[in-house]
């Protein structure tokens, strides 16, 4: 195979890897302040990924133009989910927040299976084919926007948690859990606010990743999976680390994909988790903390 | 040896065990073939239940991969009953540890390097992922497209080939789910079991105190692995085919953890308790909406999440503790 094959590949592989990594952002968001493993993330990804498709088959509306009112949405849903059901869990053994979210996954697997069947859908937008030329490189057009949006969210979220009072507060609460209420701040809301902006950048991440791929309502869990596993490529907690876990699992299954074959390409992604366990718990970018 | 097992042990706890004994070992005599598989079930998963519960409910070590030594236990001992025609009791031989060794790789890749928690947690997922797909590619064990044994007529149990009727399955079961429970409470009591509570209570605590804490948690680990690959055996000559999409997926491993969460962890009884709840929830959701008439997939899973959910928010330590308050006997090893 020529070079340039290999080159289109990568690049289409880091494209997909940097929407992997808001979707691993949210996850890491939430896991940072909270301390709360989200083992219901990819399935709340899979219910944004159905609102964009209703969208598109009803009204035509592209999912990148409701990427914002779709994030808003989940937000929403986060907001209610961390307020009403996951609260009076975050002082409770690991093994219990894992099983409420387990029984929080269950449900919508099995609801989006209800209102949507069990088969693949996916939108077919004017620009599926579209294609750019740089050089000897061609970039599928889909893939280039799906990137480029996924740079603009985080960016925003990184712009957010720095420089506005409330994303500093919310830093706080991650940093010294007493402290924070000590000074006064309202950290059940904070929390709740929080898990909402994890789910909404999950929830963006779905309407860009649906250009990409189709979505089932049994897809969900193989994406928690794949946020988990780049998370802790990265370093839980970080951000910086969880896009760069992305980019590298995305490259990684593209590589994978190409050399020996696509079904085999989460095996890739997985040993790659094992090797960065091993030699650097912490994660690519994570503070050793224990 | 056998006094010392039910020393301290509550004179009414013992009449409910002998008489739970009793029912269990009569119960083929009177249960149709539908009620014979679900406590088939039942036994099945209180069983694994019980090997899932020593690492995290008496060591604190959160397995969530746990598929992967069921499905190695049935892939070692399917592979060589398919390809040189060894038996199920031999090749338990070479399926035990095989799965005690890949318990043993993750223990000390996990322990070794501190990785504890959450990331150990991810870790078993890992590898059990790795598996699933690795199966996925394996020609030998037929890759994808499983791995069938020859399946047998019911006229004759035999019990070396484990050829024959579920009612023999159910016996097979009943005896290690038995044997499993006196030997978890063994444990408890010996000297490992109370090295194992210190370091679920605390592992800094236990280290300073002397406990090499690297040594037991592999000893949890191996136990545990080595436990659960038998069911994996049992598992593949009693469904007689095997898909790694389906043994070592992550939902089998979620399943695995269920019962002991919901029974009560660190209890000798929750995953047993779990096991009927669960196992009985599924199916009367299945006979309820049958009878509801309601034909929709996911409706039953729904319902199921939603109990669940229930579960977990009213009774955050299982439903064997709360039991145990109510009836006025204590679990002293909790």
């Amino acid at each position: 195979m020529p070079a340039d094959v290999y080159l289109n590949v990568a690049v289409g592989g880091v494209l997909t890897g940097l929407v992997y990594g808001l979707m691993a952002l949210g996850l890491s968001v939430i896991f940072g302040v909270v301390r709360v493993v989200n083992f219901a993330h990819g399935e709340m990804m899979t219910i944004a990924m159905y609102i964009a498709v209703t969208l598109f088959t009803a009204f035509h509306l592209d999912p990148l133009v409701m990427l914002v009112p779709i994030a808003a949405v989940m937000f929403a849903f986060g907001y209610v989910l961390q307020t009403r059901l996951i609260n009076p869990f975050i002082t409770r053994p690991e093994y219990s927040q894992f099983l409420l979210l387990v029984a929080v996954a269950i449900i919508i697997v099995n609801l989006l299976l209800i209102a949507f069947g069990p088969d693949a859908q996916n939108v077919q937008t004017s620009y599926a084919y579209d294609s750019f030329q740089i050089g000897p490189l061609i970039v599928d057009a889909t893939k280039a926007y799906a990137g480029l949006a996924a740079i603009v969210v985080a960016a925003a979220l990184f712009g957010f948690f720095q420089y506005t009072r409330l994303g500093t507060a919310i830093r706080a609460c991650a940093d010294n859990y007493t402290g924070a209420l000590v000074v006064g701040l309202d950290v059940k809301h904070l929390y709740a606010l929080t898990f909402g902006l994890g789910a909404a950048c999950v929830g963006a991440a779905g309407c860009m990743l649906l250009l990409i791929f189709d979505v089932t309502p049994a897809v969900g869990p193989a994406y928690t999976l794949l946020a988990f596993v780049i998370v802790i490529t990265g370093g839980l907690g970080s951000m910086p680390g969880a896009l760069l876990g992305g980019v590298l699992i995305g490259l990684t299954e593209a590589m994978a994909g190409l050399l020996f074959t696509p079904s085999a390409k989460s095996m890739f992604a997985f040993g790659i988790l094992v090797l960065v366990l091993l030699f650097r718990p912490q994660g690519i970018m994570g503070k050793r903390t224990a | 040896m056998i006094a010392s097992l039910i020393e301290g042990v509550p004179h009414r706890a013992l009449a409910l065990l002998g008489a739970l004994l009793v029912a269990l070992v009569a119960a083929p005599l009177v249960a149709g073939d539908y009620l014979l598989t679900v406590l088939i079930l039942i036994l099945y998963f209180a069983y694994i239940g019980q090997a899932w519960n020593i690492m995290m409910g008496f060591a604190g070590q959160l397995s969530l991969g746990h598929a992967l030594y069921v499905g190695l236990g049935a892939y070692t001992a399917a592979s060589l009953y398919v390809h040189f025609g060894i038996g199920p009791w031999l090749g338990l031989l070479a399926a035990v540890p095989v799965a005690a060794l890949a318990g043993a790789f993750i223990g000390f890749l996990a322990f070794r390097f501190r990785v504890a928690g959450v990331y150990f947690a991810i870790l078993t997922i890992a590898v059990a992922e790795f598996a699933r797909v690795g199966f996925d590619h394996l020609s030998w064990a037929s890759g994808s497209s499983g791995l069938f044994l020859p399946v047998a007529q019911f006229t004759h149990n035999d019990l070396w080939q484990l050829r024959g009727h579920p009612v023999m399955f159910y016996y097979i079961l009943l005896a290690a789910a038995v044997l499993a429970f006196i030997f978890c409470r063994a444990l408890l009591q010996s000297r490992v079991g109370y090295f194992w509570r210190a370091i679920r209570e605390d592992e800094e605590a236990a280290r300073s105190a002397g406990i090499d804490v690297f040594h037991y948690k592999m000893i949890a680990v191996v136990i545990s692995a080595a436990m659960t690959s038998f069911a994996g055996v049992i598992y593949a000559f009693y469904y007689n085919n095997l898909f790694p999409e389906q043994v070592f997926h992550i939902s089998r491993s979620i399943e695995i953890i269920l019962g002991p969460i919901v029974g009560g962890i660190g209890t000798l009884f929750g995953p047993i308790l779990g096991a009927v709840i669960l196992t009985g929830l599924a199916e009367t959701l299945t006979a309820a909406l049958a009878a509801a008439g309601i034909d929709l997939p996911g409706a039953k899973q729904v319902f199921y999440g939603i109990c669940l959910l229930l579960v977990i928010t009213t009774l955050p330590d299982g439903v064997w503790p709360w039991v145990c308050k109510r009836i006025g006997l204590a679990e002293r090893n909790k």
